[in-house]
This record gives C-alpha cells, sequence and structure tokens, in this order.
C-alpha cells in the first residue's frame, strides 16, 4: 500500500511544483512582506492579492510531535510506530510545517527512533527522490544525526 | 435590544440505548429519539415546525419530519464542523423561536460511529481540513492532530498524563454511576491507563472517546410555552458560536496561538450576554472527544487561568463534590460518543434534578460543543 499523495488545490500548487525542484518556498505577501501559510488567495494583513514564493533556508525546530500507532491506513500501519511532527522555520517561526523525521530523505517513516525526537531539536529539510509526475516531499533531517 | 437571555427552554429530552452496534438505521434511531423527547414534553409531533442539525448527520429535515409527523417547517438549519455544532443546533433553533420564526424545535443526532466506518478511512475525501499538507505526512486521524497540540502543551505548561488521567476517570465514574453509559460497570484504574496500548503518543486508549451507535433528541420552546410544558423548564441563558481569527479546523497549527482555541472565542460571546460567571457554575459538560480538550476548555471558558488547566484537575476537582463536577453521565469518553449531544441531555437532567450523578441543587450548567473545530457553547439554568 502506497503512502497518500498531496492532493494539491489552487493556492497550495506552487509549493508543490517548488518542492518537485528540491526548493522550499513559503507563500508571502508582495505588499506588506508578511508569509502566510496555508497559502491562499490574498493576505489576511493587509489584503493584497499579490503575492510571491520566497525559498526558505530548510532550517527549523520540531515544536511538537506524534507518534501514531493502529490502526491506521495500511501504507502508514506498515510502518507503526512512525513519528509526524511539526516543524516552525527558522526564518518564520510562525510558519510550521508537518513532517517526518527521518534518517535520510528517502528512508523510511520509522526510521528514526522517536526517543531521541525533542520539541526544539533543530532539524532542516531534504526531498524525497522525485516519483512519477515528478512529486517530491520534504522530509526532515535531525541537525544532530 | 431584546436578546435570546432565558427567552427559549428545552422541554423534552429523548434517546436511544447506546451500543457498539444497534441493529436499526440511522433514520429510525433519530425517529425513536426524537418522538421520545416530544412525549417528554408532552408536545405532538403535528406542532413541530423547526428543525436544526448539525453535519456528520446522515439523516436530514425532509425525512426525519415525513417520519415523524411534523407540520409545515418553516425553519431548518444544519450547523458545519461536526461535534463543534452540536450546542449550535440550541443557539440557532433558539433565534428562530425568539423572532417569532418557528415555535415548536427539535434538535438531533443520530449516528452509527460504533458499528459504521471511521471517517479518516475515507481517503477519496478531502477533510474539511486542509489535507495537503498533514494526511501525506501520516497525521491521519483526529486523535493524530489533537495529539500533536496536546504533547505542545503539556511541553508549555508542564502537564503530564496523571492530569489527563484526572479526566478519563471523572468521566469513567459518572459513567459507573450511569446504567445508560456503555462503560457503566467498566471501571477504571490508574494502572490500567497507564499501561494502556498508544493510540497516538502522547495519547493512549483512554485519552480517546468512544466509537457509539445512537440517537438524541431536544424540544426547544419559547419560556413561556415550556412553563405549560410536561417537566421543569431548562432555560437557554446564554448561547455562544466561535470561529477565532486564523484558525484552522483541528490542525490548529498555523496563527499566533495555537493552544488558544475556538473555546475562548465562544467563552468570550457567552459571558457577555450571562448574568453570571464561570465561578457560579455548578456542573460542566465539556466536549471530551480527547481528554486533553478539557484542560484547555477549562482555561477558554475561565474556570482557570492561561496553562492552569492541568493543574486544576488535580484533587479531585471535577469528580462529584469538586470544584467543577465534569461530563456527569460519563459523557464521550465513557457514556457515549455522538458529537456531543449527550453532554447537552445531561446538561438538562442535571437542572432537573434527575441525573445519576446528580450534582446536589445544580441549577447553571455550561455545556460545550467540540473544542479544535469552530465551536458553539450553550449556558442553562433551571
Amino acid at each position: 500500500m502506497a503512502l497518500l499523495d498531496p492532493v494539491p488545490d489552487d493556492d497550495g500548487a506552487p509549493f508543490w511544483e517548488y518542492a518537485a525542484r528540491g526548493e522550499l518556498r513559503v507563500q508571502y505577501c508582495a505588499a506588506c512582506d508578511e508569509p502566510r501559510f496555508p497559502p491562499r488567495p490574498c493576505c489576511p494583513h493587509c489584503q493584497s492579492f499579490d503575492s510571491g514564493w520566497r525559498r526558505m533556508s530548510g532550517r527549523g525546530r520540531i515544536w511538537s510531535f506524534v507518534v501514531p500507532h493502529p490502526p491506521l491506513l495500511p501504507g502508514y500501519a506498515e510502518f507503526a510506530p512512525y513519528n509526524a511532527v511539526v516543524v516552525e522555520l527558522a526564518e518564520a517561526p510562525r510558519i510550521r510545517l508537518v513532517g517526518n523525521v527521518v534518517a535520510a530523505a528517502d528512508a523510511p517513516l520509522d526510521s528514526v527512533d522517536p526517543a531521541r525526537l525533542r520539541i526544539g531539536a533543530a532539524v532542516k529539510a531534504a526531498f524525497t527522490e522525485a516519483r512519477d509526475g515528478g512529486l517530491r516531499l520534504p522530509r526532515w533531517l535531525l541537525e544532530r544525526a | 435590544m431584546p436578546g435570546l437571555k432565558d427567552a427559549t427552554a428545552i422541554a423534552g429530552i429523548g434517546q436511544t440505548a447506546f451500543a457498539k452496534q444497534l441493529p436499526e438505521s440511522e433514520k429510525t434511531l433519530a425517529c425513536r429519539a426524537i418522538t421520545a423527547a416530544l412525549d417528554d414534553a408532552g408536545i405532538a409531533a403535528s406542532e413541530v415546525d423547526a428543525f436544526a442539525s448539525y453535519t456528520m448527520e446522515e439523516t436530514d429535515e425532509v425525512e426525519i419530519a415525513k417520519a415523524i409527523g411534523a407540520g409545515d417547517v418553516t425553519f431548518f438549519s444544519r450547523v458545519g464542523y461536526g461535534g463543534g455544532g452540536s450546542c449550535a443546533t440550541l443557539a440557532h433553533l433558539a433565534a428562530a423561536i425568539a423572532t417569532g420564526q418557528a415555535g415548536v424545535g427539535v434538535a438531533w443526532r443520530s449516528r452509527k460511529r460504533g458499528s459504521g466506518p471511521r471517517p479518516w478511512r475515507n481517503t477519496a475525501v478531502q477533510l474539511p481540513t486542509p489535507a495537503q499538507w498533514t494526511r501525506p505526512f501520516g497525521l491521519l486521524r483526529p486523535a493524530d492532530e489533537i495529539g500533536m497540540l496536546a504533547r505542545r502543551y503539556m511541553h508549555e505548561y508542564g502537564a503530564t498524563r496523571d492530569h489527563l488521567f484526572n479526566v478519563a476517570l471523572a468521566c469513567r465514574n459518572r459513567a459507573n454511576q450511569n446504567p445508560a453509559a456503555m462503560m457503566y460497570e467498566r471501571p477504571l484504574t490508574r494502572d490500567m491507563y497507564m499501561t494502556s496500548r498508544w493510540i497516538s503518543e502522547p495519547l493512549c486508549l483512554f485519552d480517546n472517546c468512544l466509537e457509539t451507535d445512537g440517537a438524541l433528541a431536544c424540544v426547544l420552546v419559547s419560556a413561556a410555552r415550556a412553563r405549560d410544558c410536561r417537566r421543569r423548564p431548562v432555560y437557554l441563558h446564554s448561547v455562544a458560536q466561535g470561529l477565532p481569527a486564523q484558525h484552522h479546523g483541528m490542525v490548529n497549527y498555523w496563527n499566533d496561538d495555537p493552544l488558544a482555541g475556538p473555546a475562548w472565542t465562544a467563552a468570550r460571546q457567552l459571558w457577555k450576554t450571562a448574568d453570571f460567571g464561570p465561578e457560579d457554575v455548578d456542573v460542566a459538560q465539556i466536549y471530551d472527544a480527547f481528554t486533553p480538550l478539557i484542560p484547555l476548555s477549562l482555561e477558554g471558558y475561565g474556570f482557570c487561568g492561561r496553562g492552569e488547566g492541568a493543574a486544576f484537575t488535580e484533587g479531585g476537582a471535577l469528580e462529584i463534590g469538586g470544584r467543577l463536577p465534569l461530563n456527569t453521565s460519563g459523557g464521550g469518553l465513557s457514556e457515549a460518543y455522538v458529537h456531543g449531544f449527550n453532554l447537552i441531555t445531561e446538561g438538562v437532567r442535571q437542572l432537573r434534578g434527575t441525573s445519576t450523578a446528580q450534582v446536589p441543587s445544580a441549577a447553571t450548567c455550561l455545556v460545550t460543543a467540540g473544542e479544535g473545530v469552530p465551536t458553539s457553547a450553550v449556558l442553562l439554568r433551571s
């Protein structure tokens, strides 16, 4: 059983297009320069409809995490218990991305012992190899491996 | 401006049995609960002219009205966000009745979640959460989504699993007094809690609500009409809905203060129109799909300060005789998980003096809907 692929909407599509190039980018308001996530049509701060996508360093910290156990969807159950984390980005701490801490970009979801995870731990983004259709997912590596 | 304060009252409540599996359809169960509620009120089905329900409900007012023999219906409403809408059904009916749009309102919930499919297993639909940002990474179930907030809460405020156990235990103790509860004859110990299987660390089995088949209903009428009904009226003193600025349902990770959820917004509105405050609440029925929602809600509704919700649960505060007796029929954790509607009916029983875990001379009750999603709440008084 495969893992679930993201189903992008119009607002989120650029994130996944940049991810396919191995770039972690976040939507910024072109008028007031505030970042926003999840992506949306206009800026909640200044109501501008002009936006761009700024490249992030990929560095961040674990804001929180869970360790799911069954019952789960079959594709995930085979890796359980695995971790799911929320990472706050170094450049924009209010921008928090859900992801997985793994031993290497293409290592399985259960490749890091959950006991090694701590809130506040430094992580960096790495992108999975492209699959059919070019999809690449950001994963997270512990800075202190 | 004439408001909704005490303008309407719950005149009747009804329910079916609660079980892991009931043989009848959701439509049949709904009709049984509604006709029981009308009988409790002493009001004929032909007088019903308003309906309110909330999403994740499979029955609808056309089928229900036809089946029970309702009259011409002039108000119907369906509130979004699943369990966040339970109390809003009463708010919508109250507004309709107080403004003359209808006279006899029915709110209901019928659900076969015990024997039916788990909603998160459906991978074909985008859930109301922004699934592209969460589900591919294995954040699949409500327990995972709330578990994420729970761990952050524990980290920020020093809350422990013992605090979550206090919540699970209070609900279980009340269920052990309630023959209608699924966990009536199933006591819970700290050892059972601490050694139970994980669902999504930091949440274990007993931090999660039950899976239940069952249906419930309420009948709402004007305060004047309620005084002529069979039972002692239970007045809707204050009502509120809450969708906070920059809130994201369930996966509320993307704003400045993710741990201040919809409860805070609903609470500000609720207390603004009430004649009393949190310190005057005799008993509370707080939405408990997961144990960590209780400390968050205790803070949000103003029973304690920010970060003090876990400590509030200490010393038996949530038990009968404690500072705030909680979920006195057992709640979603131990009576039945029917998206919080059993919290409403139990609030009514407390103020009628007919609960199986009666708080002596209870006169005020807070009932809340799902925290972590756009929510709602009501203050009931006798």
